[in-house]
């Protein structure tokens, strides 16, 4: 019998809340307790960014993401590049080489053509820059009032190598935890551009695709563990996500990470953690600790990782939690966000 | 922000941990009165660093912990109506009432907006004549200048839908609460540092005289926090008990002037409900009476809101700093972020909070 009831409790919220979209726990929620349960597979399992399936005599990647990000122009990039580079980052994450797109655009009645124009422009150089096609699409119109602006989904397949098998449960203890770059970029950018909010600031979207740097690892490496592009949630939720995967635990120094003075200032003033907030340009990477150094040089060595550095490593102890050395030499514990990062009273 | 790093390095907050363990000749239990500073010991772990003869325990000093749930109730009912943009910081808007949160009012079709300032829910009010615009204003004496400055402005103007629902607390009644209790263990504290900046600290030179205790204004970096403790001890040490000034980069004994004739000019004092702890007189401020048609409780009689309180929850003892987050038996098991009992857990300032989300891997779950 087909009963109309979540198969378990949903943390009591009887309505989908805006941390639903989050990235943190109650995001996890949805897809472990209705999703995942709902459309079990093995291929779904893993709840990786995509799935890999083998389909003739090619390994394929297959994911989807949708952008409806406010505002769609900001500093450093358009909704257009976010809907391009998300959906080949999240290709990428499993070692594929991005090849085809799909377009679906949800928009609202009354949007500027003239947006559209620079929307659509903006995804044809990305793409053109990620070097993936656009093969197919579709388009909607909802009514003035019923959709803001313009959401676009994107859909797309790529191609694994045989002998790359990366996924967040393949993470192993003793593994060295590679991070590419300075944190929380994006997620301030869009911040600084909210109504009712606005800051100067020169904080650029780091919105970039990262398949290039990912094939330049695999080039020293076939024996990456882990690749994650910590985006909503920033990267206290991808560890956590990995930590709960591959059923280790994660030691991270606080002050191996790299948060721009900007980015730092505003989390500052705003009451936010930049461990929470969204990346559209980085990796995180568990490799095998003797290889780490070489693969941190070859990243170091490209225009997206110059940054690249060993900010910790998986272990054997608290499996499940990610616990930090602090700027002051104690230690802490990084959690999972529950819905939102909200900005405090004082 | 080079002064921050400053402020958080290790071998300078280390040295001065060094130096309280040098100090401390017996044990000494101080209380932190800031949400902002348990927070802060919390997320980087100074309490690691301090030597074995020093406890702290966790003040009052959430503001969005000692909120009582009536007033909570208070604000979703006004919320929910369609009438209404409900504005608030970020921080209330997950604390549960008795049956909601402000965040399924929203989910549900309320027009409920957070905002980083009061003065931007006068914008919204500005921007949108044909709605009643409500701002939360929550907080300490530390965020009474702008409330208040919000409330003065939308007079002056003679906005006509504008109003704020008031929950401001007051620290030196909730200091005088804590001191009067028999059961009271505290030998020392650190005050909050960002409301002496407004305040002043002149009014806490009675009640330390009084109940020879030494307060000592704190700021919130690691290193201003481990020097407030250094110069609370060595008062203890040498049975001295006077109110200092340990973070004079941001406090004067006078305050800020201008914000307290403010304050003067729109609050006046009135008894008040803490969470948790129950009622301490004179301890809240509310709209002065030619203030009060912008008083959100009165103008949509909201004020008659009586609830209950979870019966496992112990926040109040917590917030008395006579238990330990850890100590009660719900911490961790039917109390957690994501499912609070209490305001305590909901909070990143509130002391449950902080010790779930930083610190729970350096103790056992008890019961």
């Amino acid at each position: 019998m087909i009963t109309l009831q979540c198969p378990l409790p949903l943390r009591d919220y009887p309505n989908i809340v805006m941390g639903h979209g989050g990235g943190g726990k109650l995001s996890r929620d949805l897809v472990e307790h209705l999703f995942a349960p709902t459309f079990d597979n093995a291929l779904l399992a893993p709840l990786n960014d995509q799935a890999v399936f083998a389909m003739e005599n090619a390994r394929l990647a297959f994911t989807t993401d949708s952008f409806v990000v406010k505002p769609i122009f900001f500093p450093g990039g358009t909704i257009g590049d976010l809907a391009i580079n998300g959906t080949v980052n999240d290709l990428a994450m499993s070692g594929a080489r991005p090849l085809y797109l799909s377009a679906g655009f949800i928009l609202e009645e009354g949007f500027s053509l003239d947006d559209l124009t620079r929307v659509v422009y903006s995804m044809g150089a990305a793409a053109k820059r990620a070097g993936v096609q656009i093969v197919t699409g579709d388009t909607k119109v909802v009514e003035a009032g019923h959709g803001d602006k313009i959401y676009i989904n994107t859909a797309g397949i790529g191609i694994v190598p045989d002998d790359v098998n990366i996924s967040a449960g393949n993470a192993r203890a003793g593994d060295a935890i590679i991070l590419s770059g300075a944190i929380g970029l994006h997620g301030i950018a869009i911040l600084s551009q909210r109504e009712g909010l606005r800051f100067d600031s020169e904080i650029l979207s780091d919105c970039a695709p990262l398949h290039d740097l990912v094939a330049t690892m695999l080039a020293i490496t076939r024996d990456i563990h882990v690749l994650r592009d910590p985006t909503r949630g920033g990267i206290a939720s991808a560890l956590n996500e990995i930590a709960d995967a591959g059923k280790i635990g994660i030691e991270i120094d606080e002050r191996a990470i790299r948060v721009p003075r900007d980015v730092a200032s505003a989390c500052e003033m705003l009451g936010l953690d930049p461990f929470y907030v969204a990346n559209e340009g980085k990796l995180i990477a568990f490799v095998p600790n003797e290889i780490a150094p070489r693969v941190i040089d070859a990243m170091r060595a490209h225009a997206l990782g110059g940054d690249a550095a060993i900010i910790g490593r998986a272990v054997a102890a608290h499996p499940g939690m990610v616990v930090a050395r602090t700027s002051i030499g104690a230690t802490r514990i990084v959690d999972m966000m529950i819905g939102e990062q909200l900005p405090r009273i004082c | 922000m080079q002064s921050l790093d400053t402020y958080r390095d290790e071998a300078r907050v280390r040295a001065v941990c060094d130096e309280i363990a040098r100090v401390a000749t017996r044990e000494w239990t101080l209380m932190e009165v800031c949400g902002g500073q348990t927070h802060s010991i919390m997320r980087y772990g100074i309490d690691q660093l301090l030597p074995k003869q020093i406890e702290l325990v966790h003040g009052p000093g959430c503001p969005v912990c000692v909120t009582p749930l009536e007033v909570i109730d208070r604000a979703l009912a006004i919320a929910a109506r369609p009438d209404v943009i409900f504005t608030s910081f970020g921080d209330m808007l997950r604390v549960p009432g008795s049956t909601t949160d402000l965040f399924q009012i929203k989910a549900k079709g309320g027009d409920v907006r957070i905002v980083y300032s009061p003065l931007d829910a006068l914008q919204v009010a500005r921007a949108n004549p044909g709605k009643q615009v409500v701002f939360f204003a929550v907080g300490f004496e530390t965020t009474a200048p702008a409330n208040g400055m919000a409330v003065f402005q939308a007079r002056r103007e003679g906005l006509k839908n504008f109003s704020i629902l008031v929950s401001h607390a007051l620290v030196p009644p909730a200091i005088i609460a804590l001191l009067s209790d028999p059961e009271n263990r505290v030998k020392g504290f650190l005050a909050a540092g960002h409301v002496c900046a407004v305040m002043g600290y002149r009014e806490y030179e009675p009640l330390a005289e009084k109940y020879r205790v030494p307060i000592v204004v704190t700021g919130f970096e690691p290193l201003d926090i481990a020097n407030g403790i250094l110069a609370c001890v060595r008062q203890l040490e040498e049975c001295r008990a006077q109110v200092e000034n340990a973070y004079p980069r941001a406090v004067l004994r006078e305050g800020n002037v201008a914000a307290q004739k403010l304050i003067a000019e729109v609050y006046q004092v009135c008894d008040r409900k803490w969470r948790g702890i129950g009622e301490i007189p004179a301890s809240g401020w509310r709209l002065r009476d030619n203030l009060r048609e912008f008083d959100a409780e009165l103008r949509f009689d909201v004020g008659d809101l009586r609830v209950n309180e979870s019966p496992l929850c112990i926040s109040g003892l917590v917030l008395q700093g006579r238990k330990k987050p850890n100590e009660c038996v719900a911490f961790g098991k039917q109390c957690t972020p994501a499912k609070p009992l209490g305001a305590t857990m909901v909070s990143t300032e509130g002391a449950c909070a902080a010790y779930y989300r930083y610190a729970r891997h350096t103790f056992a779950l008890v019961g």
